[in-house]
């Protein structure tokens, strides 16, 4: 018998790794990502230049690539810091946002606030891959944590519970209401008699019934939402089961959005998160392509004609003008700022540009004098979600079980809920989220507060926004044209990806972007 | 009011229905009550970019000053930003009903060295929408 690793291995032979991809693909493997190893830059001519606007990963990614294939590479850096929306804070930085507030961040060494990026799928293989080539540790980030609140101002008298409980609660009365719905032969059409038993078996394990299809309160039940009293030793090592609430309060907290969220690819387990901050990998990146970056230069104009291009930029600090000349150009600045250059891209790549609205986000970090969420509340990592304009707060992944301070994230907002953040002054922001914060970890939330930071990714200067966002009509539009190679340009970052608002995303358009890029100079 | 070319531009433009895309906060469940007065919304929505003072900001590009602007005195320059966006700037339509952007609208008009009177009515903002 042929086994399916030698199968693999014949197809390979006979039709290349290409082939070998869609049959690993069809098998059920491999099809996570659409990365596909290094890119294929051979043949460069020696000599040929490429000027790449942004240090943000794709840029750097495009920068480290095309270094490597022999191409002479400069980049144009807005900032004093390379890695753009990956970054983390850290105490004794200083950050200052649009409007000119200026925050010093407090945080205790070793403890951070990722105003971006924070969390990384475990099918995000680009960056994984990166990651790894480039010396960032990585650890895992607690993405589901069963103890976790949920707390919804229509729900339980607006009285936060576990998220167990209420998942469970949801299961089991689904369970038993589609049982009813067996029994009261409403599902015939559809289902034998077999088939009934079945489902019927099916519903009262994973909903956890009693015999008679009923979700109660017994310790099948408390298997899945907790005890009153749990499982213990010696005399009263007996357990109690709890209460179920009100089904009414169930379906009212809306619970199911945030099992449904666990449940989408990109939020599925395991989750990783780099060791000291998120910032690591855009550091990382960084030491790769460093000699190659000139930072504080604000581009102003963005030429190409036959010759070549041509990068009018300032320096953000003597205000001198100067021109950078290349044969080819990796443009990975964000659109909202691309948009307000000067330049003389094809009038459809232009209409594109100017055709993605960016999103907001409101990030704020609390530093508390301890782990009380560990100790109190028997929460590790993981996140309790609320209906308030925070969103969430999220429990710090790393130096768990430490007796020192702990910084959390207090706000992680968006929508509605960010721009009234947002228009908050720092201190406003900080006030509002330990206001809110408060209804999960009442009487400690404020006593243990002692510094906090946030970024308001409208505010931020350097991008104006957090995400590209992308919709059905814009995409059918624009996306073809915003992702083409314009003669001797070509974009790059999450915003000329279907992996929006990801490093994934601007790391595999990146990839591409260059692999099309070297293909226009070598027919050149 | 210039409203009907303005009228004519939106008219071409579908309903927006932004895909929910990246990394999100994971339960989109807000129950904060939107902002009503004018003020209200000027604070709790325009602002997190045009800022307090309305004045705008400048960095690697620049979000436009509302303050002193000639531009809003025709009042479906701003209601058409509202409604579309502009570049970075997404249209509003899935946050703020006509009245609250009749409202805002007003406001900004009359205030920040502003000087434009007239009000605008829920009616021109329909019209705009195509309602």
């Amino acid at each position: 018998m042929t086994t399916r690793r030698q199968l693999l291995t014949a197809i390979g032979m006979m039709g290349g790794t290409a082939a070998l991809y869609q049959a690993m693909t069809t098998m059920g493997h491999a099809s996570e990502t659409q990365y596909k190893g290094a890119p294929d830059l051979s043949g460069a001519r020696s000599g040929a230049s490429v000027l790449v606007l942004g240090s943000g990963l794709a840029g750097m990614l495009a920068a480290y690539e095309l270094s490597k294939a022999g191409y002479k590479v400069r980049i144009l850096e807005y900032q004093n810091r390379a890695g753009g929306r990956n970054w983390s804070l850290y105490g004794g930085d200083t950050y200052t946002e649009l409007g000119g507030a200026t925050q010093k961040v407090g945080f205790a060494q070793g403890h951070y606030l990722n105003p971006g990026p924070w969390r990384i799928p475990h099918h995000h293989r680009t960056l994984l891959h990166y990651c790894k080539a480039f010396g960032v540790a990585l650890e895992p980030f607690i993405q589901f944590n069963h103890s976790g609140y949920v707390h919804n101002a229509d729900a339980f008298g607006g009285k936060p519970v576990r998220y167990r409980e209420a998942a469970a609660d949801f299961e089991g009365n689904v369970a038993e209401l589609l049982g009813k719905a067996i029994d009261q032969k409403a599902l015939d059409a559809q289902l034998t008699s077999e088939d009934k038993d079945k489902l019927k078996e099916a519903l009262r394990g994973w909903g956890m019934l009693d015999q008679d299809m009923k979700y109660k309160a017994n310790l099948f039940s408390a298997e899945h939402r907790g005890y009153d009293r749990p499982p213990g030793g010696g005399v009263d090592g007996a357990p109690i089961a709890s209460q179920p609430f009100p089904f009414r309060d169930v379906v009212s907290s809306q619970i199911w959005k945030n099992m449904a969220f666990f449940m989408n690819h990109e939020m599925q387990t395991t989750m990783f998160q780099p060791v000291g901050g998120m910032g690591m990998i855009g550091k990382a990146f960084a030491r790769q392509v460093q000699t190659m970056i000139t930072f504080n230069a604000k581009v102003t104009k963005i030429h190409q004609d036959k010759a070549g291009v041509t990068v009018t930029y300032a320096d953000t600090a003597s205000g001198s003008v100067t021109e950078a000349t290349s044969d080819y150009c990796v443009c990975a600045i964000p659109l909202g700022v691309l948009n307000q250059i000067e330049n003389n891209l094809a009038p459809a790549k232009k209409s594109a540009i100017a055709a993605v609205p960016y999103s907001n986000s409101v990030k704020i970090g609390l530093q508390m004098a301890r782990r009380f969420w560990e100790t109190d509340d028997y929460i590790y990592g993981g996140h309790s979600f609320t209906s308030q304009d925070i969103a969430l707060i999220s429990y710090p992944n790393y130096h768990l079980f430490e007796d020192g301070p702990g910084v959390l994230l207090g706000a992680f907002a968006s929508g509605a809920g960010a721009y009234r953040l947002a228009g908050m002054t720092p201190e406003q922001r900080i006030e509002a989220a330990l206001a809110q914060g408060s209804v999960f970890h009442p009487g400690t939330y404020r006593k243990e507060f002692q510094t906090g930071a946030s970024v308001a990714w409208s505010r931020v200067p350097w991008t104006m926004g957090c995400c590209a966002r992308w919709n059905e009509e814009t995409r059918k539009t624009h996306y073809q044209e915003l992702v083409k190679v314009d003669d001797r340009v070509v974009l790059a970052g999450e915003h000329a990806s279907y992996v929006g608002c990801w490093m994934e995303g601007a790391l595999l358009s990146s990839l591409d972007a260059i692999s099309r890029l070297h293909k226009r100079a070598l027919e050149a | 009011m210039k409203t009907r070319a303005a009228f004519l531009i939106l008219l071409a433009l579908s309903a927006p229905a932004f895909a929910q895309g990246g990394d999100t906060p994971g339960a989109s469940t807000n129950k904060a009550r939107p902002p009503v007065t004018s003020e209200q919304v000027y604070q709790q929505v325009c602002q997190a970019c045009h800022m307090a003072d309305a004045r705008g900001g400048k960095g690697a590009a620049m979000i436009p000053a509302l303050a002193k602007n000639p531009k809003l005195e025709e009042p479906g320059y701003p209601i058409g930003m509202i409604l579309q966006g502009r570049g970075a700037m997404p249209p509003l339509t899935d946050l703020l009903k006509p009245a609250q952007i009749a409202t805002v609208v007003t406001y900004v008009r009359t205030h920040f060295g502003n000087s434009y009177k007239k009000p605008v009515t829920e009616a021109d903002v329909k019209m705009m929408m195509g309602q």
